[in-house]
């Protein structure tokens, strides 16, 4: 089961601080995807939001067609995972936690919760304040996937855990979106360690949707386009160009957007080395400080 | 296993491609599920499934509903005859401009597929 999340013109206020800026987006449902941004960007603000933590200053905010804060309905539907975990738990024990989770969301499996414990070789008995960094991120991971809320977000919830942990929670991400199709966001800072997971990205800038694109069309949709430094200026002139590199002679043009058959044969022409850009390069560059756009 | 700089999908079919030419997926055989192949790749399910239908357009995968992915009986000489069109550009092309690079003469390089391809029946 999923719910469209409908976002339109989402404005979030602390203050004098604008933390989201007119964010319109919507999610259809049932996918796997990811919330990339800087520090600072939004993506909790954001998260929080569409958890009902946080009331926004201006525009809408709907759950499956209904507003979401201070709407129960809506917010036993959804989950969200802090990387930090909550400090209020400090003093109670795993097992009691995961109860808490069980009575909170009434779509709690607490067959797969026992299995996710065991995956995550989580103790039970010890309290939640005397557990590593990685063990707290894997406690929340548990309840985010038992919860098996329609809407489940995980913000940065890899802190702290160790690489194969990490693969391990990737794995049971995959398995659950497969064996229960259910809208997970996932907000990362890992971009080449995640990415073939997510069917959608959206990218946060300074409180602002710079971009949300099929992962697979973002992958296809830059090139970096090597040669003469004067060739290559010719070449990319008119094209939307995301940053430059240059050594000696040399220049390296990042160049968002796609090519059709004709400039790929002009660049092959005039000496002109076309590659693939990262998703990641792609990230960075969107999201570097004072880009115009 | 896939890299981030092109996508996914392609780099999937490319790879299925390279089992049916290498013989490693025989005609009518199964291909893995798409739930499988995403698990096994830690890849989105969805990304698999785009790979996939651009196998079965290009006639190298049919479906049998409910069943699952097989190998097109034609579909290693599909890819074979898809292959020989670009074979010279793609492959002996850069290689007779690398040789010249390293000013590897041109009769050294006839000589070396002579040798290779000696034995091999002449078609």
């Amino acid at each position: 089961m999923s719910m469209v999340v409908e976002v339109d013109q989402l404005t979030l206020r602390y203050h004098d601080v604008t933390a989201l800026d007119e964010v319109s987006c919507t999610l259809t449902g049932g996918k796997i995807y990811g919330l990339l941004g800087r520090n600072g960007s939004g993506k909790t603000s954001l998260l929080s939001v569409l958890a009902g933590y946080r009331e926004h200053t201006d525009g809408q905010v709907r759950i499956g067609g209904l507003p979401v804060f201070d709407n129960a309905e809506v917010t036993s539907r959804v989950c969200l995972v802090r990387g930090s975990g909550d400090a209020t738990q400090n003093s109670l024990k795993v097992a009691d936690v995961l109860e808490f989770a069980a009575i909170l969301r009434t779509s709690w499996d607490s067959d797969y919760a026992a299995e996710l414990v065991e995956l995550f070789s989580l103790p039970l008995n010890k309290t939640v304040g005397s557990l590593s960094h990685g063990r707290r991120s894997a406690l929340g991971i548990v309840i985010g996937l038992a919860s098996r809320t329609p809407l489940t977000m995980f913000d940065e919830s890899y802190l702290g855990l160790d690489a194969p942990t990490r693969y391990k929670f990737y794995d049971a991400v995959l398995a659950e979106a497969m064996a229960q199709p259910r809208t997970i966001i996932l907000s990362t800072h890992l971009i080449e360690e995640v990415s073939a997971l997510f069917e959608e990205v959206l990218i946060l800038d300074d409180g602002k949707l710079v971009l949300h694109e099929e992962a697979e069309t973002l992958r296809a949709s830059g090139c970096a386009v090597t040669g003469d430094a004067e060739v290559v200026d010719r070449f990319v002139d008119g094209l939307r160009v995301l940053g430059e590199k240059r050594l000696g002679r040399t220049k390296s043009a990042m160049v968002y957007g796609d090519l059709d058959a004709e400039q790929r044969a002009g660049a092959s022409a005039a000496g002109l080395d076309l590659g693939p850009l990262a998703l990641q390069d792609l990230f960075v560059h969107l999201t570097e400080p004072g880009d115009p756009s | 296993m896939f890299d981030d700089r092109s996508p996914i999908y392609r780099q999937i079919a490319e790879q299925i491609e390279a089992d049916v030419l290498r013989g490693a997926l025989g005609a009518d055989d199964q291909v893995m599920s798409t739930t499988k192949y995403a698990a096994f790749h830690r890849i989105n399910p969805a990304t698999v499934a785009k790979a996939f239908q651009q196998l079965v357009d290009d006639g190298l995968l049919y479906k049998r509903r409910g069943v699952g992915m097989f190998v097109s009986p034609d579909a290693p000489e599909t890819l074979r005859e898809r292959r020989r069109k670009t074979f010279f550009t793609d492959v002996v092309d850069p290689m007779v401009a690398q040789a010249r690079t390293l000013r590897i003469p041109a009769g050294e390089l006839i000589d070396r597929i002579t040798e290779l391809s000696t034995g091999e029946e002449q078609p």
